[in-house]
């Protein structure tokens, strides 16, 4: 990766240290991120159906990024109201994998405990639960343990919704596991070893 | 006669059961033959890429390994089918970001091994199932299939928005407004209702953890339905089925709206258009009765449920008579 920084370290204009996390989180990434090439458009946020509710736009997010303000970026609610619809990706013209920077910076949320509202970091991480115990999702078994952790009021509410899915068999009330669960337990296993030492 | 192998995905066996009951019944008049990928598992939705980065592509790339090794026994196939949205962008993405970045494949090979599979990322065609039915079966195919045209039946083509974008393979007529579904609805006679808002998100998984967020984005989706005369939506996408069926009713709720728009798999519609009956094409167990809607293509849809009889008067619980107050005044003078 060329180091188009140096110049700005030099002019005082930015910190070393600053610039790293531009690039730590480029790094950290699928794909070839391309976060560098950013040229502030905003035709991102233009983009965005759920712009509304974010903290900052994905384009201000970016700018903080390459300001260094960590702390600030990883506590945004911004990746995680992001709904990973790629309107943003497929009009951006220097093609950033937005979408996919907005899962690096969840999941450094989440490593640094930065984020603001619990909700979503827990849902994933339930949902994660699930698929490492059973290798399939388990709708049932996340819709109860989620619901009652983070929204008991609106449990009422859902009732005649849940009724509803598991009378018409869209429900099942126990999970169904994969056949091969220690192999899937093996890969896991030795892909987090990868992740902590990459 | 093409082979694939089919990567179903969780939502097939149970909020979609529909989906995967209309495919099973679509494939013999179209003589489509799918294997599925045996002992698959979970590709991780939008979850887990949130979580991990390895993890979450090994998790994915486990499914890759498996079909290559199935495929290299049906020799000559090399094409894996998806019917969820979400699982074709899963498998599409991390079989191209392992070529884009061979860092990364070489990671998940490392892990992969562990399980003692590994993937050589290329070796697969990632395909979703619309694609499969207008490109590879053909549009001509289809409308030769069609014993009861739809005509009559106002359907909006929704695609959503993950099966289109990011798009690594240029499959996609276009990103934003691809018109696959809406050729493949008119193959079937249907009066399809141009639908700007085709690619726009359905709230994905922030029904369940911003619900106001997602409620605002399915109600503009059914509003715009609602107000082109949609009778019914037509969908590519458990996500987005579940988004606008379930959560239709609490999003209603929320906007104080009384809309009703039903929404089925473009597969339900096939098979309603090749003449077989509803009931094994999963029609019914959508939340919004899509009943009201069928009835205009003479397609009756069986109660599933019996309404509750109305309660007759003077037949509820035990309760003293209401008395007006003249009358109450009248029985205390009697006292």
């Amino acid at each position: 990766m060329p180091q188009m920084t140096d110049e700005r370290v030099r002019a005082g204009l930015a910190r070393e240290e600053d610039l790293s996390l531009l690039h730590e989180v480029s790094m950290k990434t699928a794909g070839v991120s391309h976060l560098e090439m950013c040229i502030q458009c905003g035709t991102c946020g233009g983009s965005c159906p759920v712009a509304m509710d974010m903290d900052h736009t994905p384009r201000m997010l970016f700018a903080m990024l390459r300001a260094g303000m960590r702390e600030e970026v990883l506590r945004s609610n911004t990746p995680w109201i992001c709904v990973s619809c790629y309107h943003c990706v497929v009009r951006c013209p220097q093609e950033v994998h937005i979408a996919d920077v907005m899962y690096t910076l969840k999941s450094m949320a989440i490593k640094a405990k930065l984020y603001s509202d619990s909700t979503a970091p827990h849902f994933s991480q339930t949902f994660v639960d699930m698929v490492e115990s059973y290798g399939r999702s388990y709708e049932f078994g996340l819709a109860t343990r989620h619901y009652l952790k983070h929204f008991p009021l609106r449990l009422p509410g859902m009732m005649p919704m849940g009724f509803g899915m598991i009378t018409k068999g869209r429900m099942a009330i126990t999970p169904k596991k994969i056949r091969h669960m220690d192999q899937l337990r093996a890969i896991l296993k030795c892909a987090k070893q990868l992740e902590l030492t990459s | 006669m093409n082979k694939y192998l089919l990567y179903p995905g969780c939502s097939m066996e149970s909020s979609a059961k529909a989906y995967m009951e209309s495919l099973d019944a679509i494939m013999e008049p179209l003589d489509l033959h799918f294997e599925e990928i045996e002992d698959w598992n979970c590709c991780g939705a939008t979850e887990y890429l949130g979580i991990n980065l390895i993890p979450a592509y090994s998790l994915i790339a486990r499914n890759l390994a498996l079909a290559a090794t199935q495929a290299k026994q049906m020799n000559g196939t090399r094409t894996v089918v998806a019917p969820c949205s979400a699982c074709y962008l899963n498998l599409a993405k991390a079989d191209y970001y392992m070529q884009e970045r061979p860092s990364l494949g070489v990671k998940v090979n490392e892990a992969l091994e562990a399980g003692g599979l590994q993937y050589e990322a290329g070796t697969l065609d990632v395909r979703h199932l619309i694609d499969i039915l207008v490109y590879d079966v053909g549009l001509e195919t289809i409308r030769s299939k069609v014993m009861r045209s739809l005509k009559g039946l106002k359907v909006v083509p929704y695609m959503g928005c993950m099966l289109p974008r990011p798009d690594y393979q240029h499959r996609w007529s276009d990103h934003e407004h691809p018109t696959e579904l809406d050729d493949l609805l008119r193959a079937l006679g249907a009066d399809v209702i141009d639908y700007p808002l085709t690619t726009s998100c359905c709230g994905g998984h922030m029904s369940q953890i911003g619900p106001e967020t997602a409620f605002e984005l399915i109600r503009r989706l059914v509003a715009d339905a609602d107000e082109r005369g949609a009778h019914l939506m037509a969908t590519v996408c458990p996500m987005c089925q579940m988004n606008i069926d379930a959560y239709q009713n609490e999003m209603n709720h929320f906007f104080g709206t009384e809309y009703h728009m039903p929404i089925l798999f473009f597969t339900q519609l096939m098979g309603l258009a090749f003449g077989l009956p509803p009931s094994e094409l999963g029609i019914g167990t959508e939340l919004v009765s899509s009943r009201n809607a069928l009835a205009n293509i003479g397609v009756e849809v069986p109660l599933t449920q019996e309404p509750a009889a109305p309660r007759k008067k003077n037949e509820g619980l035990p309760m003293p008579p209401r008395l007006l107050k003249t009358q109450q005044r009248e029985k205390e003078a009697v006292k």
